[in-house]
């Protein structure tokens, strides 16, 4: 029967916990199309070095959100192992770019010429960032301190520490080769940090797909006794996932400094680790660990962003904008927490089954 | 248990530490709360076997890896109360009131000729300015007041973030535009340096509604990227605008940042004229190479203000005024040079 099947499809899509993002995205799409058009605009100009560029709000928002969502890569696992979240990774990407700048602008803050190769720099800055997240890793994994106290370790000293590598100075890298990992590729129209971010994703997706280290993961998250018992190490994984967060931070970190070509310690990445552990909850993962759909957990990066580019739209108020943004999200989170769905999915139930009754 | 045995043994060998320096420090400086006010005629007497004739200062300030201003800041702090100028200089950083008031209890109680003081916060200073009045202790001001009685210290130096934004709008006015259609990043709202920043200009746009015109305001945070964001925004809506009035110099970074991506230009003499705040070296360097136009000076260079006030103090003489406001500068990218990029930036 036609029917059943699209009730089946129906019954799978809204069991999918994909559809909380994808809702919230289409919600604020429709938003914008009834409030002006013009929003979805996308327009090929050139820059200042005559490159070509896409530009308008859509590619303004794959561009901004992209450090977001490949944090959100990380937090995920993190999440999922731990049933906690690192509140730390603000701090960390203050630290990873300035290992970053520190070994690309050698002793001299404001040498002309970049004194290691960029590949090296990365690569160092992402043995520190890793390291720093096995740090975090250690002290809940095998400390078992609560992820949110042991990462308040790193989020209070992590800025400090950033200015500390480089002797409080603000490094400028002056080659404009270090800036396409956070503008464009000379020739190619689509902003790099989103092919990064694509790059992440597919790379993450392999992983999970032909490694077992997602089944692990979510076992040593939904109960650590049973998979102890079924040999797994679960302190080993939980380390490995902060250590795999490391890994998002320093790429994170790269499109970060490659941005502006120098540093803030105060105020880069300032606040993401609170977006970041949003765009999980967005994605409907639960925050006490378990299961996990990394997409879900991208997209929901990605509608974070959208919402902050819509409020920039609008002009609201400078003083307001905080206030709308906690409105909206709310509403989304607490669209997604599971007590509502199942209240949902109740209801559309009955809805249905009178429906049918009457027919 | 042994680790344990030694954290104790650790700890008690710290504490029995600190007694003891808190005892040397209080007889050193023993012998100056009484003749505090008599100071000059002391100095060089009995206080000079005991701290060389130094003068003790106790310096609190905020954390200096807040900002490069704060880092100017504590940079020129440290090289003015050197010993060789003839200064025994103690420093305590945070970022919280509570933790800069003990350490202000703990100076006090170190008997320090001078507590100088970057408050974090406003409110909650009187008790422990009081006790610093009864022991002697004077207190000097910088960078920021407080909500305490005049009398409680000598005397406050500060920037006054409304002149800073009059300075600038008053240049902003002087390049004469047919109209100015104005993007105003703001910083952190509710701050002192926003506040003062943000004013001028609006004063200025409400004044002559004609010929100004806010295209957009919004605040970035003192934050490069936002800043990228929101002009970002700006252009894709397809407004038109001449200025860019950013409130800090990195949030000028990120719009120009999203100008050169739009292929707009800016600077002397093309379509976007570009404004900062804060004289970061870098910042004067875009000015030099006329990518922007004008930069404003927030002076982190305190410390001469403050030997000043130090020094009519130990010769016993009055000061004019309790509140010293400290000279600052704009600079535009016509006039502006090299030395004045080694001299001023930050």
């Amino acid at each position: 029967m036609p029917k059943n099947k699209l009730s089946d499809l129906w019954g799978t899509i809204s069991r999918n916990q994909i559809l909380i993002p994808v809702a919230a995205l289409l919600l604020l799409a429709f938003f914008n199309l009834l409030a002006d058009p013009t929003f979805f605009r996308i327009y090929l100009n050139q820059n200042a070095n005559g490159d070509p560029v896409l530009s308008g709000n859509l590619i303004s928002i794959i561009d901004s959100g992209s450090e977001l969502a490949i944090l959100a890569l990380g937090m995920t696992l993190v999440t999922a192992a731990s049933g906690g979240q690192d509140i730390s990774v603000g701090a960390a990407i203050a630290i990873s770019g300035s290992v970053l700048l520190r070994v690309l602008c050698g002793a001299d803050s404001r040498s002309e010429e970049m004194q290691a190769p960029i590949i090296v720099a990365f690569l160092i800055a992402c043995v520190v960032s890793m390291l720093f997240g096995a740090f975090n890793g250690a002290l809940v994994a095998y400390f078992k301190i609560q992820p949110m106290v042991a990462t308040l370790i790193l989020f209070t000293a992590g800025r400090s520490i950033a200015a500390w590598i480089n002797n409080n100075e603000l490094p400028i890298v002056k080659d404009p080769s270090f800036g396409v990992f956070g503008n464009y590729i000379p020739g190619i129209p689509i902003p790099t940090p989103f092919l990064i971010a694509i790059l992440c994703f597919v790379v993450t997706w392999a992983v999970m797909k032909f490694t077992t280290l997602g089944l692990y993961v979510q076992s040593v998250g939904i109960n650590e006794k049973t998979s102890r018992l079924n040999g797994l190490n679960p302190e080993l994984i939980k380390l490995m996932t902060y250590v795999l967060l490391g890994l998002c931070v320093a790429v994170a970190a790269l499109i970060k400094v490659s941005r502006i070509s120098t540093i803030n310690y105060s105020v880069v990445a300032k606040d993401i680790e609170m977006d970041a552990i949003l765009a999980v909850a967005l994605g409907g993962n639960a925050l006490s660990g378990g299961k996990f759909n990394m997409a879900a957990s991208v997209l929901g990066a990605y509608v974070i962003q959208f919402l902050t580019t819509t409020l920039y739209k609008f002009e609201v108020n400078a003083t307001a904008l905080p206030a709308y943004k906690a409105v909206v999200v709310i509403i989304l989170v607490v669209m997604s927490a599971p007590t509502v769905r199942e209240k949902l999915t109740a209801l559309t139930k009955k809805l249905r089954s009178s429906a049918a009754q009457n027919t | 248990m042994n680790i344990k045995k030694l954290f104790a043994v650790l700890s008690s060998t710290v504490l029995c530490g600190m007694m003891l320096a808190g005892c040397a420090g209080g007889a050193g400086g023993g012998t100056n709360p009484t003749n505090a006010p008599a100071d000059p005629g002391t100095a060089e007497t009995p206080a000079a076997s005991v701290s060389d004739g130094l003068i003790k200062v106790g310096i609190i300030n905020n954390d200096p890896n807040e900002s490069g201003y704060r880092t100017a800041n504590d940079k020129d702090l440290k090289a003015a109360f050197s010993k060789e100028n003839g200064y025994d200089a103690s420093f305590a950083y945070s970022l919280k009131n509570d933790e800069q008031i003990t350490a202000a209890q703990k100076f006090i109680q170190d008997e320090v000729d001078y507590l100088l003081l970057s408050a974090a916060d406003t409110a909650g200073w009187d008790g422990v300015l009081k006790d610093a009045q009864n022991a002697g202790v004077k207190v000097i001001l910088f960078d920021r007041t407080i909500d305490a009685d005049e009398s409680l210290y000598e005397a406050s130096i500060v920037s006054d973030m409304e002149k800073e934004g009059e300075t600038a709008v008053n240049w902003l006015k002087d390049q004469n535009l047919d109209k100015y259609e104005v993007i105003h990043i703001q910083g952190v709202m509710g701050t002192a340096a926003q506040k003062g920043r943000s004013g001028a200009l609006t004063e200025a746009a409400a004044a002559d509604s004609d010929k100004w015109n806010i295209v957009a305001e919004q605040t970035a945070e003192w934050n490069a990227e936002k800043a990228q964001q929101i002009v970002q925004s700006v252009i894709d809506s397809g407004k038109t605008f001449n200025v860019i009035y950013a409130e800090n110099d990195d949030m000028a970074k990120g719009a120009v940042a999203a100008l050169d991506k739009a292929n707009i230009s800016h600077g002397v003499g093309k379509d976007v004229i570009v404004m900062g705040f804060d004289c970061n070296k870098w910042a004067l360097e875009e000015l030099l190479n006329q990518n922007w136009n004008y930069d404003g000076q927030c002076n982190p260079f305190q410390s001469e203000y403050i030997r000043e006030v130090i020094d009519k103090l130990q010769k016993g003489e009055a000061l004019d005024q309790k509140t010293i406001i400290m000279n600052e500068k704009g600079f535009d990218a016509k006039t502006i040079t090299q030395e004045d990029v080694d001299n001023y930036g930050i």
